[in-house]
């Protein structure tokens, strides 16, 4: 009876892990919350309706480990995913991604072909990139009835703006927010991160605030803290902060000084099972329409040039997004790009450092 | 045993009802016994063996693996082998090298050689991945090429890492879990101060362990002795209070700490409502070490209260009585009667509690903020968003032996078999 | 009890240590049940509001109940959760009950090595039983995989099967067995009749034990399971780390209840147990 009973749960365990696998499926992977809304919004609901499969959306915190994970046990069930440049780079010189022929890719409404419709940069070996997005700082109104912060370097000041900061778990941009705010200008910060002396002024300015810093991994922690009181400023990624002022009328404001941006990008693991459908959805996705339409629902840059004048009217609330894109010339005056290059070969060892300096 | 067993008169040997001697007999019937008990045991060895223990020895075994620049370096780790360490290496590795790089491009190795390598030696990733790109077009002189497309080739720290890593097996990932590594003349030396910080991590692990145990026989001890000595009917009441949080669902209690404990939290609240404190100055007892404490103390009390009151449960009261009868007081009575019986359960309760406790990840993870995070949330770490599995392997390597030495320990002065679940 | 002729400090020191007792209690019992009323906030926070405190009925709600019911993530983990906790119990029982028979017997070789061997599952750090067999199933494609799931748990629920198995056993009268066999019956007639009836209550217990460790566990879960296999304890680890909502603290209620369910299961089988065995 025991052995029926063995064999019977087995039989039945292996037709449990066959079904699991959902042919035709589209899973794609995002970062959560009000970002991936925007993407059902603007993607995934138009390509379905236009007859296209169906999509699992699913979330994760960046990084490359389980595209990784999947690429290395030869079981990929990833068909496209949302990554920061430095991972689709990294991602491409580990032979973790497909390459992805850009002759796929729609020209712009205007004509334009496609690689030059997409801004510089945008396009690599094995990524297509859909946003510009920015890390800033932002504040709760209500909690400062005089002066409010106006600079990278006001984050730093407890003396002007006693009160707990929010900063997210990890070296990346936070080294460099942090020389800017010690007064190096967003053209040397890189320079100057190469040297051992640039590491330990950044390490140094953080020191200045890491007794009253409270940290945040997901996406979704910075507003929510804000909202709790947990902090006072927090940095965060704009678009977050900017859905909780859009949908929610929370009193957020965010300080376009000093931060640091960044794209994000799709990318197909290596051995995805319904390529062929992914790489349709990725130039359906980004061609000049959807790429506009995204930003309608949350304050993320288009990539295309051809995209940039269709901005209009968030889709709900009516607010006009032009001057909450953090491509907008008004914010973009002190801004610094993320040197992926500069990320892949220190990651390791700044993070490194970052732990060690964190866990003391 | 079943059979009839038969004496043969006159002193010869003892045979079974069968003819052969009962002594044989006998054996036989035992080894058939131990075999079959054997047998039963055998699915669930095989078992645990196959989905437990033999996948953990694998992925110890990847602490000292180093199979990325052998293999996909072949002609340079051939021959660095026999290089001597001082000078920067000839043409002919310089050739090699730009053989490999070209190779390991073609095969898109190149960039599992370069994380690799930039582990070990921060920021020469772009170096071979861009040194690589170049590679195919490079013609001889070798040495003057490498050199000019990237001058880190003319550094002998370069060569001398790359020979190190070379080798198929490695003692480098235990180094760095030990804050050590080698440096460029291959001697072991301290990690660089600022990125000194496994051996800390280590130690204040052991210490919230140390803690932990410490707080829940502080607490269980007094629980577990009215267990053992209420009426019955009172004591079951008493039990299931200490079995519920057994039973509750972990996430369940880290949940209900940070709802407890948070700085919006009911316990602030309450502080600030009783005028303790005022709002700006609501506590801090959560996303820090005091948080992990609270809440893994509470997780693994009953853990202490099981073993304490099992051994409680033993002594018989008479004892205390007859103490207290012969003239001692009551203190005395207790110090010098009862406790010394209670060592057992002391020893068993914390010796299980610190084992559990110096592999928590959940509770620190979600509670512990900065200074709460213990190593597995390390091991994790490096599991999940460095991807340096060798390092991530070397350190959960040192917890188990850490933990198996206590396991043995325990299973020496209690004995597995005692284990008591409610 | 407290004697009759207890002086003043013995009087004392008798309900300073009740209430110290009663505190210790209120520290375990505590955290658990103030989630409840807490789950009912009609408001999204963690804390009693001055509505919920003087019981109006419009502060408290079904909301994060309802929550619960239209999110699809949830629905479809708890199915999860019960679909694998289900298998992952009935292969650690029956290995685990098959085990603790053999380890019974006065016969058996090598005794204590093999049952700390077995029971090591519930020893090593989690993070290290996760870690290797997310490797090992990785190379033998079991990851992301139900069946992966299903046999890790399995593979972490058995040693309390063993355990409470074993316990029953360890009283258990090997004359009877023998007993059995000169009347006449037949082994496996002899355990169905003799052994089985006997060891049933710490199978049970040792199942329920199997089966909250399966359905408490996250550490393997989040190193094996994709999007599909997501569980409950995955889906409220998400939801904790990223930001809690009421509608994790109504599912930690729900998980509470059945806990209590489990305990009070188990309660009955230990007192019959006990009665069947004449220790009471």
């Amino acid at each position: 009876m025991k052995k029926t009973l063995l064999m019977s749960t087995i039989a039945a365990a292996g037709i449990l892990a066959a079904s699991a696998a959902f042919a035709g499926n589209l899973t794609v992977v995002s970062w959560g919350g009000g970002y991936t809304k925007s993407q059902v919004e603007a993607y995934h609901k138009p390509w379905e309706a236009m007859g296209g499969s169906k999509i699992n959306s699913e979330d994760y915190n960046g990084g490359l480990a389980e595209v990784k994970a999947q690429v290395e046990s030869g079981k990929v069930v990833w068909d496209l995913v949302d990554v920061e440049l430095s991972d689709a780079v990294r991602g491409c010189d580990e032979g973790l991604l497909e390459t992805i022929d850009k002759s796929i890719l729609p020209a712009g409404d205007d004509g334009t072909p496609a690689t030059s419709d997409f801004l510089p940069g945008t396009l690599t070996d094995c990524g297509v990139a859909s946003i510009v997005w920015t890390t800033i700082y932002a504040y709760d109104t209500t909690k400062f009835p005089g002066a409010k912060p106006t600079t990278m370097a006001d984050f730093y000041d407890l003396n002007k703006f006693p009160g707990k900061r929010g900063l997210r778990k990890g070296a990346k941009s936070n080294l460099e927010m942090a020389l800017m705010a010690d007064g190096v200008a967003p053209g040397d910060v890189y320079k100057l991160l190469g040297t051992d002396a640039g590491v330990d002024r950044a390490f140094a300015k953080l020191d200045t605030i890491k007794g009253s810093t409270v940290w945040w991994e997901a996406g979704a922690q910075p507003p929510q803290m804000l909202a709790d009181g947990e902090v006072l400023m927090t940095t965060a990624y704009n678009g977050r902060i900017f859905g909780a002022v859009a949908t929610e009328k929370k009193p957020f404001e965010i300080v376009w000084d000093g931060q640091v941006w960044d794209l994000d990008l799709w990318v197909i693991p290596k051995g995805a099972p319904n390529k062929a459908d992914a790489l349709k959805f990725v130039a359906f996705s980004t061609d000049t329409k959807r790429n506009a339409a995204q930003a309608s629902w949350i304050s993320y840059g288009p990539v295309r040039k051809s995209a940039a004048p269709l901005v209009g009217k968030h889709a709900t609330e009516g607010i006009d997004m032009k001057p909450h894109m953090p491509t907008a010339p008004g914010n973009f005056k002190n801004a610094l790009q993320n040197d992926f290059a500069f990320w892949a070969d220190h990651a390791d060892e700044l993070n490194e450092k970052f732990s060690a300096w964190l866990a003391k | 045993m079943s059979e009839q067993v038969m004496a043969a008169a006159g002193g010869g040997a003892v045979l079974a009802a069968d003819g052969t001697p009962l002594k044989e007999r006998l054996q036989k019937t035992l080894r058939r016994r131990k075999l079959v008990a054997a047998g039963l045991v055998l699915p669930l060895g095989a078992f645990v063996f196959i989905t437990f223990m033999f996948p953990i020895v694998l992925m110890l075994f990847r602490s000292i693996d180093n199979p990325v620049i052998n293999e996909n370096m072949p002609l340079t780790a051939a021959i660095l082998e026999h290089w001597d360490g001082q000078d920067i290496p000839g043409e002919e590795v310089f050739a090699a090298l730009a053989a490999d790089l070209a190779q390991a491009r073609e095969t898109k190795e190149i960039g599992r050689v370069a994380t690799r390598m930039n582990f070990e030696y921060s920021g020469v990733r772009s170096v071979f991945t861009s040194t690589a790109r170049k590679a195919k077009n490079m013609k001889a002189p070798f040495k003057d090429a490498l050199i000019k497309a990237d001058e880190k080739w003319g550094e002998r720290e370069m060569w001398v890492t790359l020979q190190r890593m070379s080798k198929p097996y490695t003692s480098s990932q235990y180094l760095a879990a030990l804050d050590m590594r080698y440096d460029i003349d291959n001697n072991i030396v301290m990690q660089d101060e600022d990125r000194q910080i496994y051996v800390m991590i280590f130690g204040r692990t052991l210490w919230i362990s140390f803690l932990v145990s410490a707080l829940c026989l502080l607490l269980g001890y007094p629980v577990a002795y009215l267990l053992a000595t209420l009426p019955l009917k009172y004591s079951n009441l008493l039990m299931i209070m200490v079995l519920l949080p057994f039973w509750t669902s972990l996430l369940v209690r880290t949940t209900s700490w940070i709802v407890l404990l948070q700085t919006n939290g009911v316990l602030n609240d309450i502080f600030v409502w009783l005028h303790l404190i005022d709002d700006e100055g609501r506590i801090q007892m959560i996303y820090n070490q005091m948080g992990t404490v609270i809440a893994m103390t509470h997780i693994l009390l009953p853990f202490m209260v099981l073993p304490l009151y099992s051994v409680m449960k033993t002594i018989p009261p008479s004892y205390m009585r007859a103490a207290l009868s012969l003239g001692a007081n009551p203190v005395t009575a207790y110090v010098r009667v009862y406790a010394p019986q209670t060592v057992p359960g002391i020893g068993a309760g914390s010796l299980l509690v610190f084992i559990l406790s110096i592999g928590y990840y959940i509770t620190p993870a979600l509670v512990g903020g900065r200074t709460g995070q213990m190593i597995s949330n390390f091991i994790a770490f490096h599991m999940q968003k460095s991807l340096n599995w060798g390092l991530a392997a070397a350190l959960g390597g040192i917890l188990l032996v850490g933990v198996l030495i206590l396991y043995w320990a325990y299973s020496k002065i209690v004995g597995v078999d005692n284990m008591k679940l409610g | 009890m407290l004697p009759s002729y207890a002086g003043p400090l013995e009087t004392t020191w008798y309900y300073t240590f009740r209430i110290l007792c009663g505190l210790i209690l209120v520290f375990l019992i505590a955290p658990i049940l103030v989630i409840i009323p807490l789950s009912f906030n009609a408001e999204p926070y963690f804390s009693f509001t001055p509505g919920m405190l003087s019981f109006e009925p419009d502060a408290f709600s079904m909301r994060w109940y309802e929550d619960i019911l239209n999110n699809k993530q949830w629905v479809h983990s708890a199915k999860n959760s019960i679909i694998i906790a289900f298998f992952a119990t009935i292969l650690a029982t029956t290995l685990g009950t098959l085990a603790a028979l053999g380890l019974s017997r006065p016969e058996m070789p090598y005794r204590g090595i093999i049952m700390g061997m077995l029971i090591s599952p519930m020893i090593v750090p989690l993070i290290i039983s996760a870690a290797g067999m997310y490797f090992f199933y990785s190379e033998v494609g079991l990851t992301q995989t139900y069946l992966g799931i299903i046999l890790a748990h399995a593979a972490l629920g058995t040693p309390f099967v063993v355990i409470t198995v074993t316990a029953t056993l360890t009283g258990f009268d090997q004359s009877l067995i023998r007993a059995a066999n000169n009347l006449g019956a037949s082994p496996t007639y002899t355990f169905f009749k003799v052994t089985m009836p006997l060891i049933t209550p710490g199978m049970i217990s040792g199942g329920l034990f199997a089966f909250i460790t399966s359905f408490d566990e996250v550490v393997a879960v989040l190193f094996l399971s994709g999007f599909e296999q997501r569980t409950i304890p995955r889906q409220m680890w998400a939801g904790i780390r990223e930001q809690i909502s009421p509608t994790i603290l109504a599912v930690a209620t729900i998980l509470v209840l059945i806990s209590v369910a489990l305990l009070a299961t188990i309660e009955l089988l230990r007192r019959r147990n006990d009665r069947l065995r004449g220790i009471v």
